[in-house]
């Protein structure tokens, strides 16, 4: 029997979705229904993340670009906009140019730097594939670290508060939390559905092409190099975007953005939720986060005082057996359920 | 021109190390075609378990011996139950997979050791400066370490060219299926070149304790270090290890000591040493930038640098 003849399996793609964008629409009336509006900041920070990790998730799922220092861009994104910001309070420049604390002007510069930097850096890596392509974004992304760092007016390894507080939009203070949540869900729709459009374009088609056999795609006469540059400045101004409200969320600009364990932990938040999918990295942000803030009490509960405080320990394991045994991560499992509903007739998986 | 040359001993000291952690990553990935982030927890471990046993033993060559035996027992047991699993899985899963090893290595540590970084003394008989030709007074334990890493380059060099193994572990790296259908016992080969791989590292971490602090994250400086050193020499290379190594110990060390004087000569004083920081914390990089240019497969590619 296919697939189509089960109701379960041939809605949920469409329920799915629907209801999250309902739940996302709801979520700051709901905790604040709930007197837990101060989970709205942690909501904005799933978000920004999930951007940053669609972003990647482009890169690596459907264009076969394993990016380990995708970090980078984030970091890249978050400094220019804080230090617009800064330059703009304190009345300095940095390299000639002055300051803004307008988003419509600091957010796209920082899609720009992140975009050119990321020009640079794909520009290098992609003239190799596989483990040096992984070992040469890894080493540039520490490179961009070190340069954040010798920043020494912008707060060297400490960083830098954005002392003039959030950019400004015309028409929504983002000074408040529930509307700077609903810019930020607005961008995240943004890119998560231009990424879903690119993919399926000719554009994302060819990208898919270079990931399954990139020397066929070369003999049929693709210039494969300069579509995986173009995903790859694309990835990166998009990542820059979501620095740029990562500055904005925290008011605080760090080297720590940067450090070569947020790449990492951008490739977990993508492989948690599900290589290749539209909607999988959102879930795998959520699904760290959540693992992040509860798991050290879920010990503490369950009275291993020990471990709460040492969590990582037992995080690093479940990535191991993720790894090893998951199937396409969250969503992965999701698209698996109707197999295992009790109606359910269990058909032979593809 | 003594401190040039103090400055090339340094140089040559810090690409030793680089040279002994990137060894092992460089035959791995060879060999076995993975990609391991977990290499530098395996030389913080080498180095936990220096200090620990140095301490506790009041002994350094014993200390030494029990490092070693810690991170090639560590190695092992990371392949068998881990890196194993990986050989065949795509390049992201073993970088995730590794990565989730980083993560409980580190915290592993903090939980035995805490927080506080580890501090011990080179042995007496290693202590105190000589006096070398041209008047420079230089540590006997630098000197110790570079003479170390001369043997270890020596050694495999013998190894890989002149034994068995070492013929194996070549023909593997090219002809990996010929050789298992040959009826060598290629998983047997792997978890001992990932063993030995990993004494490398410790002896790594074991010789930079007394020099710097031993603490969480040691490893994962160098281990970044060490890819930049094996995309300059070139995937899989042992000659383009040790050249690379060397080139990168030296280009960041004299760089960092007189990059900022050099500004001086062109630029303010203040300026000089702030823009001379921050073009020497990324020297090595905009190295492997122009040899990437130059040669993107290394200065030494190697059949297994094609995966």
């Amino acid at each position: 029997m296919t697939a189509q003849d089960r109701p379960a399996r041939r809605l949920l793609p469409l329920a799915a979705p629907a209801a999250g964008l309902l739940l996302l629409l709801a979520l700051p009336a709901l905790l604040g229904a709930i007197d837990q509006g101060f989970l709205v900041g942690t909501a904005t920070r799933i978000l920004i993340y999930g951007i940053a990790a669609t972003s990647l998730n482009f890169l690596l799922g459907y264009g076969g670009m394993v990016s380990l220092g995708h970090a980078a861009y984030l970091g890249i994104g978050a400094y220019v906009t804080g230090i617009l910001s800064v330059n703009l309070f304190e009345d300095a420049t940095l390299l000639g140019l002055g300051g803004s604390n307008l988003a419509l002007v600091a957010w796209p510069a920082s899609m720009l730097v992140a975009g050119i930097f990321a020009l640079a850096i794909g520009a290098l890596s992609l003239r190799t594939k596989g483990i040096y392509f992984i070992m040469i974004t890894l080493a540039f992304a520490q490179m961009v670290y070190y340069l954040a760092v010798s920043l020494e007016r912008y707060g060297g390894d400490d960083g830098f508060m954005m002392i003039d507080g959030r950019s400004r939009l015309p028409g929504l203070d983002l000074a408040g939390h529930v509307p700077f949540y609903f810019a930020v869900l607005a961008l995240f729709l943004l890119a998560a559905w231009g990424f879903h459009r690119a993919t399926g374009s000719r554009f994302g088609i060819v990208l898919q092409g270079c990931r399954e056999n990139e020397p066929r795609m070369r003999a049929l006469g693709c210039p494969t190099y300069r579509y995986k540059l173009a995903a790859f400045v694309i990835a990166g101004a998009v990542t820059g975007l979501a620095g740029a409200l990562l500055a904005n969320l925290a008011e605080y600009v760090s080297p720590d953005y940067m450090h070569w364990t947020q790449s990492g932990d951008l490739l977990v938040m993508v492989i948690l939720g599900g290589v290749g999918t539209a909607l999988g990295p959102l879930l795998g942000v959520a699904a760290f986060f959540l693992i992040e803030a509860f798991l050290p009490g879920l010990l503490h509960l369950a009275g291993l005082p020990d471990l709460a405080e040492h969590w990582r320990v037992l995080f690093g394991p479940f990535l191991v057996l993720v790894v090893l045994f998951s199937r396409g991560g969250i969503l992965g499992g999701l698209r698996r359920l109707p197999d295992l509903l009790p109606s359910g007739r269990r058909d032979a998986r593809g | 021109m003594t401190l040039v040359l103090e400055q090339v001993l340094n140089g040559l000291q810090f690409g030793v190390f680089l040279f002994l952690v990137s060894a092992g990553l460089t035959l791995i990935f060879g060999v076995m075609g993975v990609i391991n982030l977990a290499h530098g927890s395996l030389v913080m471990v080498g180095a936990f378990a220096t200090a620990a046993a140095t301490q506790a033993l009041g002994s350094f060559l014993l200390g030494l011996l029990a490092g070693l035996a810690a991170a090639g027992l560590t190695g092992a047991v990371m392949e068998l139950l881990v890196i194993r699993r990986l050989y065949r899985r795509d390049h992201l899963r073993q970088v995730v997979a590794t990565f989730g090893i980083v993560l409980f290595a580190n915290e592993m540590v903090v939980m035995i050791w805490g927080r506080t970084p580890l501090f011990f003394n080179a042995p007496d008989w290693l202590g105190g400066s000589v006096e070398l030709a041209g008047g420079i007074v230089y540590p006997v334990y630098r000197l110790f370490i570079i003479a170390v890493g001369i043997a270890v380059a020596a050694l495999l060099y013998l190894l890989v060219t002149h034994t068995r193994v070492g013929m194996l572990i070549r023909a593997g790296s090219t002809h990996r299926e010929t050789v298992a259908s040959l009826g060598v016992d290629i998983a047997a080969l792997s978890t001992l070149l990932f063993a030995f791989g990993a004494v490398l590292a410790g002896l790594a971490g074991a010789m930079a304790g007394p020099l710097v602090s031993v603490e969480t994250g040691m490893g994962e400086r160098l281990l970044i270090l060490s890819f930049v050193v094996i995309v300059i020499g070139g995937l899989g290379s042992l000659p383009g290890a040790l050249t690379a190594a060397l080139l990168v110990g030296l280009f960041d060390t004299l760089g960092r000591a007189f990059l900022p004087d050099l500004l001086k000569l062109v630029m303010d004083p203040a300026e000089a040493d702030t823009t001379g920081g921050a073009i020497s914390s990324m020297s090595v990089y905009l190295l492997m930038a122009a040899v990437l240019v130059v040669r993107p497969s290394g200065l030494f590619p190697t059949a297994a640098g094609r995966h």
